[in-house]
């Protein structure tokens, strides 16, 4: 009954292209911004912002760069967590190298370290498609890790590759507290958010549309086609990159090569086919599966498996779980959580008539 | 009539795949503002020619001249450049996007402001997304499919999808359209419908139109001038009346006596 679009009419092509068209959409919108930039810091414990919360907006930061290269420019990739390192070893380098470096500009540094690499990567991107592409991003993934491992020079010569967040102080604040390095990924991740939403809803969006459901068709029309496709790899591994800085400096604090290696990778695959290919909301929704799903089972089976399974088993079980969830959605729902909300929504709108 | 230098003009033009002839020393002319049709049994080599004219593929040998320029190869984007939109016979959509976002995909050369400032939304993208989406809209009307502007391409029936096509070509605002079959799988109310829509195109914009049609009815009365294609070889050109009367014509579509 309260999700109603009656009388709320665009009358200019601006209006038509706003966020949230209805004020139903703004006033959800702006409780849940509320929600988590001033309730969350103030009444979350440390475990929710460290374990949950940040890992969460983290992954779904990674999950929106892949999304924007496979999800909307179609070029599959199993890269990502390769670009995420790049991005992290290139911050840490960055604070360690330059005296005086603002954090915030070594992440923007960082992200574009990543960004360059993306373009290199993508560059076979034009001459093929599909798995072959898929493959050729997996030397990315190998590539990186190993030079990451056998170059001492960018892990400042640590015997085991591993790199320390540096001390994270933004505009004279430390912010190393739990609250702190929370509001650091909220807020980049709100600003990346909002730039990859006007991309997406802009020209270059559909030109990456375009060039994913029919490329010689949208070579016909005059669509740059290798432009196209390195600034969708170049755009990617630039929010993959970030996502990576954060991952090693606001989540876990030390980070290894090793931290970003095939797995990972999988990990953000796997959020944006359950979240949905091409919906930026969907990143938001796969990364909170798949980090709220161990929980839950773990929980779950904590309270009713006690004694039944072995813990030990228990990360088997998961693994069982989340196959088997990856298989059920590519079959029965290709686009995701994403789309089940949005069918959701269809309802809400004709409630309580069914069409 | 031929006072004007024709608008496209083939000369000589001879295409081939591995050592297969597909298309041998072709030459015809299309005068601004007409309607062309390309005709011929199956495997004649029209869509090659189509191919050819907008620089999917490259000609073993000829030339292209159009609006006076000469190009012995085009690639697919100057054609776009250059104001050649074309449609295909098997659609060619981009099928996981809107029809308003299909259209406007149409007009991507017309785009000025850069992706930094879409990304930003600032300095050019606003007004620019604006007029970008008035034209876009123009043509919406005038195809009449107003009431599927938001629906997702792939979900349409055939027939619509032809006609947003037909909108995604001509918000490109051509001066050579090139369609290839638009009214393959039509029924008759649909076929009378879309020669309908190239009429009006032709007269309301000026726009000169190759098509591409096996249904000699349509073509007879759409087009001002026909080709006959058969075995990659030009056998007839002309008005539809002296095509209609050329022997070579008929023996290619009903055969000869040996």
């Amino acid at each position: 009954m309260l999700y109603r679009e009656s009388g709320q009419f665009n009358t200019s092509y601006r209006a038509d292209q706003r966020w949230f068209r209805l004020w139903q959409q703004r006033w959800v919108f702006a409780t849940w911004m509320i929600l988590a930039f001033v309730v969350v810091p103030l009444i979350g414990n440390d475990y929710w912002l460290n374990a949950i919360l940040i890992p969460f907006l983290v992954l779904s930061l990674a999950g929106l760069g892949l999304n924007l290269l496979t999800g909307y420019a179609g070029q599959i990739s199993l890269g990502s967590a390769a670009f995420m390192a790049i991005g992290a070893f290139a911050t840490y380098n960055f604070q360690l190298r330059i005296e005086g470096m603002p954090l915030l500009i070594s992440l923007f540094l960082g992200g574009l370290t990543a960004a360059g690499a993306g373009v290199v990567f993508g560059l076979p991107s034009l001459r093929i498609k599909g798995f072959y592409l898929l493959v050729s991003t997996l030397a990315a993934q190998f590539f990186v890790t190993w030079i990451l491992t056998q170059c001492g020079w960018f892990s400042n010569y640590n015997a085991s590759g591993v790199i320390t967040a540096p001390p994270l102080v933004v505009l004279g604040q430390n912010i190393s507290s739990p609250a702190g390095r929370y509001l650091l990924t909220l807020s980049v991740a709100f600003v990346l958010f909002w730039l990859a939403r006007n991309i997406v809803h802009g020209e270059l969006g559909r030109r990456w549309m375009a060039v994913r459901d029919m490329d010689t068709a949208a070579a016909v029309i005059g669509i740059p086609i290798l432009q196209t496709k390195l600034l969708a790899f170049a755009i990617s591994s630039f929010v993959l990159g970030i996502a990576g800085a954060l991952w090693a400096f606001a989540y876990l604090g030390t980070v290894e090569p090793h931290g970003f290696d095939l797995s990972r990778s999988f990990q953000i695959l796997f959020i944006i086919i359950i979240g949905g290919m091409g919906s930026i909301l969907g990143s938001f929704l796969g990364a909170a599966f798949i980090v709220l799903l161990p929980i839950l089972l773990s929980n779950l089976s904590a309270t009713f498996l006690a004694g039944w399974v072995d813990p030990g088993q228990l990360e088997n079980l998961q693994k069982i779980i989340f196959g088997a969830l990856i298989i059920f959605f590519l079959i029965k729902e290709p686009q995701g959580l994403a789309r089940l909300l949005e069918i959701v929504r269809q309802r809400a709108r004709v409630w309580p008539l069914r069409f | 009539m031929t006072a004007h230098a024709p608008l496209l003009e083939l000369q000589h033009i001879s295409l081939s795949f591995k050592g297969i002839k597909a298309i041998t020393d072709i030459s015809f002319a299309v005068q601004q503002g007409e309607i062309c049709a390309l005709i011929g049994p199956n495997g004649a080599g029209k869509s090659s020619l189509l191919n050819v004219i907008n620089g999917v593929y490259q000609p073993d040998e000829g030339v292209i001249s159009f609006n006076s320029k000469s190009y012995s190869r085009m690639k697919a984007h100057q054609a776009a450049v250059q104001g050649i939109a074309r449609t295909f016979q098997n659609i060619a959509l981009f099928k996981g996007m809107s029809v308003l976002d299909n259209v406007l995909t149409g007009r991507n050369l017309k785009v000025r402001s850069n992706w930094l400032e879409q990304m930003l939304n600032s300095g050019r993208a606003p007004a620019d997304y604006v007029s970008q989406r008035i034209k876009a809209e123009e043509v919406i009307d005038f195809l009449r499919i107003n009431q599927w502007r938001n629906s997702i391409v792939g979900t349409l029936p055939y027939g619509l999808q032809k006609r947003v096509e037909l909108a995604r070509a001509l918000a490109s605002e051509p001066r050579l359209l090139l369609l290839d079959e638009p009214m393959a799988g039509m029924n008759n109310e649909e076929k009378a419908e879309m020669s309908a829509f190239i009429l009006d195109t032709q007269r309301e914009f000026g726009t000169t139109v190759v098509l591409i049609e096996h249904d000699i009815g349509v073509v007879m009365n759409l087009s001002g001038h026909v080709v006959v294609l058969d075995y990659g070889k030009k056998v007839g050109d002309g008005t539809p009346d002296e095509v209609r009367h050329n022997p070579e014509v008929i023996a290619a579509y009903l055969g000869t006596k040996h």
